[in-house]
């Protein structure tokens, strides 16, 4: 273990090596791809949440000049049931391919139906007016609580529940349903448990539909090549795993006929692991034989991608008078919205994290709604109970009359305790991320002023890790390129370098990291879930290993001697045995570099790996808020996040991942949600409507960052990207009940939702009721 | 059926001659007419503040001025931020500060930081919040983008 190595790059701030590239606009983003004859894409979208499609004319819309095709489903290969893939993420070609256009019905407001490419994207867009599409209206479904009654209205007629461990199902049962899966989580015995409790809090639990917000839409250009192969120009997360391979699976061509080439990202949190465009551009770009791009607007951007479940949660939690929480127990339903695949696995396996309850029980049900295909969000599943949970443990601080960050350090989970989902957790900074946030200058601190509150609340997230394969070159110049297939989407190059640099001692500006194409470089995991920083330096630290012992031997082999007489300085440069004039023989990793060839060739290092980096992280937030009781607004006063990191190695990203991931929980605690009329049309997909935090409407938000080494990586990392979006709906809403005497169980807070509880509390008619 | 149409403009410095739709926002014709993809697009309907320029001197979202109406107009777009090949202090704090994380905010947010010091060389925090209030990061929660800002006129 080389944690307590004391590093010499690792935890500086040098300026990313893309940096000059993204402050002087020459940084090419997908959207920004030109190619000759290149065509512009639109589509044509569903004005109705749930409808059959009948028909669909396209005769008005090729006659215009200008419009070189008009695809639907139908110029898909076989949009059949055939199942692709095996196991929990398998599906049928119908509901991959029906995601990005429609198949039979519309599955929600701004389904594609068709799309049109033409010479310029104004003549695209005069073109799918022209499309005419005849609909059959059906009834729309768009709550969990509606569309788990036994009489709503049915997305799919042929799903069926999938139960945990495939439980039989009575044969009479057997009709269709939107609940697409149940999955139950248990530990110990919570329905005996409730006898040993001396006090029980219920509580029932709302949070909106929220879309992921990244300020770039989502974009793809497609060109065939002479000999039948496709090269993709995408704004994704993963060119190999949300790209190539399932394009070949819905083309169905051999993933090696498509060259996935990454752009610079702007933005996905989770929302960029879909397929979206670059089927669409495929197939346009083959009708036509020219280059397609389809670039999404804003308004698209929200109606039909993202989002993340709206949730439904009832919970339950018990303890005894000395504050040892014995029994938890939740029943959460997730909006997957059209098709299954909600983040509440997710959230149930996150379930009361922070906290070692002897007694678990989780029910998550996966259902379908006609609202867009819920995509992950940082963290995915996660914030929802989280605010339930930490809620129900104000609640019981209240009832037993404790300090609420006490109750929680008495229960906090600790390295050796066992979760639900069978994890025993490892060396981590559960306990102390607690204990510092209650030390905290902010926890302190004295709370004046009318209507404030302080609230607080803790997150767990399991960081994941993946493949990667990563190549570095010694350039003859004493440079070192690294080449990677894990796309950088905040600031990624800055640690890889760094950790090429921290290994051989070379300057940092000397390394060069590129993301390369599908064709250049081994399978490499999307960058999501907290593993990517972490997988990739602790794969690049043994590439970099690797290059310095090549090199040494290389050293060796000059100077004709074993191995064992070459010493590596921390300059990089090497000393080796005496020379003629008793000094011992040294070179510079410059001049070292420049004798490769002629001496044995290039030196490379290379590493494909499934490593596990990954490891559990933990995160508490405190927030200071003022409501304004005559308007609802909640003004954000002071905001702090404790973490713990393992180890920041580039401080200023760390620190970065903590304040954007804090504000997107502070736009879903306060302002964010999909507003649907009840016809299933969606009245707030522009972002004036769709409200996101402003830069006027936050703080500086502070960061505690403590770093217990993460024992499952050589320099101690933890992932960082999804802690901080987990406490804030918990925090805020802590926060706004101290605040105001009334808790918030539906989130956001907006100030029609809160407005209607001050008015409550104080005996007078709410917003509906008066209006 | 759309016109083409002729429009003279100085873009970056420099007197360009170009053609556009007579649809074009400045926004496309900017990025598609004449290739200057660093100013992006966040939303098109004036939220976002991605495409954020200078138009004789006045801050504007590109996406929302028609190209037709930049006859004779100077523009800046974040291409014409750098002095003589180097970076403008804003640029090297945001560099330093770490203000950005994907990047496709900040040729947005370095235009608009740049007009706010050139029409309030010493602005408060809060004065660059109502500043900023106008362009979205979803990636940075704000405070080293502000922090950036601060130092920049810091140094200035
Ligand atoms: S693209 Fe112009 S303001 Fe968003
Ligand atoms: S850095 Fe990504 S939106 Fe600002």
């Amino acid at each position: 273990m080389t944690t307590t190595e004391k590093f010499r790059i690792i935890g500086t701030r040098p300026i990313r090596p893309d940096g000059i590239d993204k402050v002087t606009g020459r940084a090419d983003y997908g959207a920004d791809v030109h190619l000759p004859r290149m065509l512009h894409a639109r589509l044509v979208r569903s004005p109705h949440a749930h409808a059959i499609i009948k028909s669909i004319d396209v005769s008005k819309a090729l006659a215009l000049p200008g419009v070189e095709a008009v695809v639907t489903a139908a110029d898909f290969p076989d949009v059949n049931d055939e199942r692709t893939g095996a196991g929990p993420g398998a599906t049928t070609r119908r509901f991959l391919i029906s995601n990005f256009i429609a198949t039979d019905k519309a599955l929600y407001y701004g389904h594609p139906v068709a799309a049109v490419a033409a010479t310029d994207p104004h003549i695209a867009e005069d073109a799918i007016a022209l499309i005419e599409v005849e609909y059959e209206v059906l009834d729309p479904v768009m709550t969990v609580e509606r569309a788990m009654q036994p009489d709503s209205p049915i997305l799919h007629p042929t799903m069926r529940t999938a139960e945990p461990m495939g439980a039989p199902k009575d044969a009479a049962e057997d009709k269709p349903t939107n609940i697409a899966s149940h999955l139950q989580l248990a530990m110990g015995d919570v329905a005996a448990a409730w006898a040993d409790c001396d006090i029980i809090v219920e509580d029932e639990f709302h949070t909106g539909t929220a879309h992921q917000g990244y300020i770039e839409p989502h974009t793809a250009t497609a060109l065939w090549n002479p000999d039948g192969s496709l090269v993709i120009y995408s704004s994704s997360q993963g060119i190999f795993q949300i790209v190539r391979d399932p394009l070949a699976t819905i083309l169905k061509i051999p993933s090696s006929r498509i060259r996935a080439i990454p752009m610079e990202i702007g933005g996905g949190f989770g929302g960029k692991n879909r397929l979206y465009c670059e089927p669409l551009a495929a197939i346009l770009a083959q009708k036509t034989g020219r280059p397609v791009k389809l670039t999404m607007t804003r308004e698209e951007v929200i109606q039909a991608t993202g989002p993340t479940s709206g949730t439904y949660i009832r919970g339950k939690m018990g303890a005894k008078n000395d504050g040892t929480i014995v029994a938890a127990q939740f029943w959460m339903a997730y909006e997957a919205g059209a098709w299954p695949g909600s983040g509440v696995g997710g959230g149930a396996n996150h379930a009361f994290g922070n906290y070692n309850i002897p007694n678990t029980l989780v029910d998550g049900y996966d259902v379908v709604v006609n609202r867009p295909r819920n995509a992950a969000y940082r963290a995915p599943g996660v914030p929802a109970p989280t605010f339930a949970c930490e809620s129900l443990i104000d609640e019981l601080a209240e009832r037993l009359d404790r300090e609420p960050m006490d109750l929680r350090i008495q229960n906090a989970s600790k390295q050796g305790d066992r979760r639900a989902n069978g994890m025993v957790l490892p060396l981590s900074g559960n306990q102390e991320v607690m204990e510092s946030l209650k030390n905290s200058a902010h926890y302190r601190s004295e709370l004046t002023g009318s209507n404030t509150g302080r609230g607080v609340a803790m997150g767990f997230w399991h960081a994941g890790s993946g493949s990667h394969s990563i190549n570095a070159v010694v350039n003859n110049d004493g440079t070192v390129s690294v080449n990677t297939g894990a796309v950088d989407i905040g600031g990624l190059r800055a640690t890889e370098a760094m950790t090429v640099a921290e290994v051989l001692g070379i300057p940092y500006e000397s390394i060069k990291v590129r993301v390369m194409d599908t064709d250049a470089i081994g399978y490499s995991t999307l960058t999501a879930g907290s593993g990517t920083a972490s997988g990739t330096s602790a794969s690049i630290y043994k590439v970099a290993k690797q290059i310095k012992e090549r090199l040494i031997e290389r050293a060796a082999k000059i100077w004709e001697t074993d191995v064992a007489n070459v010493t590596w300085e921390p300059d990089a440069s090497l000393t080796g045995p005496a020379s003629e004039d008793g000094k011992p023989k040294t070179m510079t990793f410059r001049q070292l570099a420049s004798q490769l060839q002629g001496t044995g060739g290039p030196v490379s290092g290379h590493i494909d790996t499934g490593g596990a980096t990954g490891g559990p992280t933990y995160a508490g937030h405190i927030v200071d808020v003022q409501v304004d009781t005559d308007t609802g607004k909640v003004t954000i006063l002071r905001y702090t996040c404790v973490t713990d990191v393992g180890k920041a190695m580039h401080p200023s990203y760390v620190e970065g991942q903590l304040q954007g991931g804090a504000a997107q929980g502070i736009g879903m605690a306060l302002t964010e949600e999909y507003f649907y009329d009840d016809k299933g049309v969606l009245r707030n997909a522009s972002l004036l409507d769709y409200r996101m935090p402003t830069a006027l409407d936050l703080p500086m938000i502070d960061t505690i960052v403590l770093e217990i080494p993460n024992p499952g990586h050589p320099m101690g990392v933890r992932g960082v990207g999804e802690i901080p979006i987990v406490p804030p709906m918990g925090a805020i809403s802590n926060a706004i009940a101290d605040a105001i005497g009334v808790r918030p169980r539906s989130l956001p807070a907006t100030p029609r939702v809160l407005l209607d509880q001050i008015l409550d509390r104080d005996g007078e008619k709410g917003v509906d009721a008066a209006s | 059926m759309s016109q083409r149409i002729i429009v003279n403009s100085n873009i970056n410095g420099e007197n360009i001659e170009f053609m556009a739709d007579e649809r074009d926002s400045l926004l496309e014709a900017l990025r598609d007419r004449i290739g200057l993809t660093g100013v992006k697009e966040g939303c098109n309907n004036g939220n976002c503040g991605a495409c954020a320029v200078i138009m004789d001197g006045r801050l504007v979202n590109s996406c929302c001025v028609m190209a037709a109406e930049c006859q004779d107009a100077s523009i800046t777009t974040v291409e014409g931020l750098e002095k003589d090949g180097q970076l403008t202090t804003l640029q090297q704090t945001f560099l330093e500060d770490a203000a950005l994380q994907c990047g496709i905010c900040t040729p947005g947010f370095l235009v608009a930081a740049t007009a706010l010091l050139e029409f309030n060389p010493h602005p408060t925090e809060h004065e660059i919040r109502f500043w900023l209030a106008g362009n979205l990061c979803r990636c940075t929660g704000y405070d080293k983008i502000i922090r950036a800002v601060q130092h920049a006129a810091e140094r200035a």
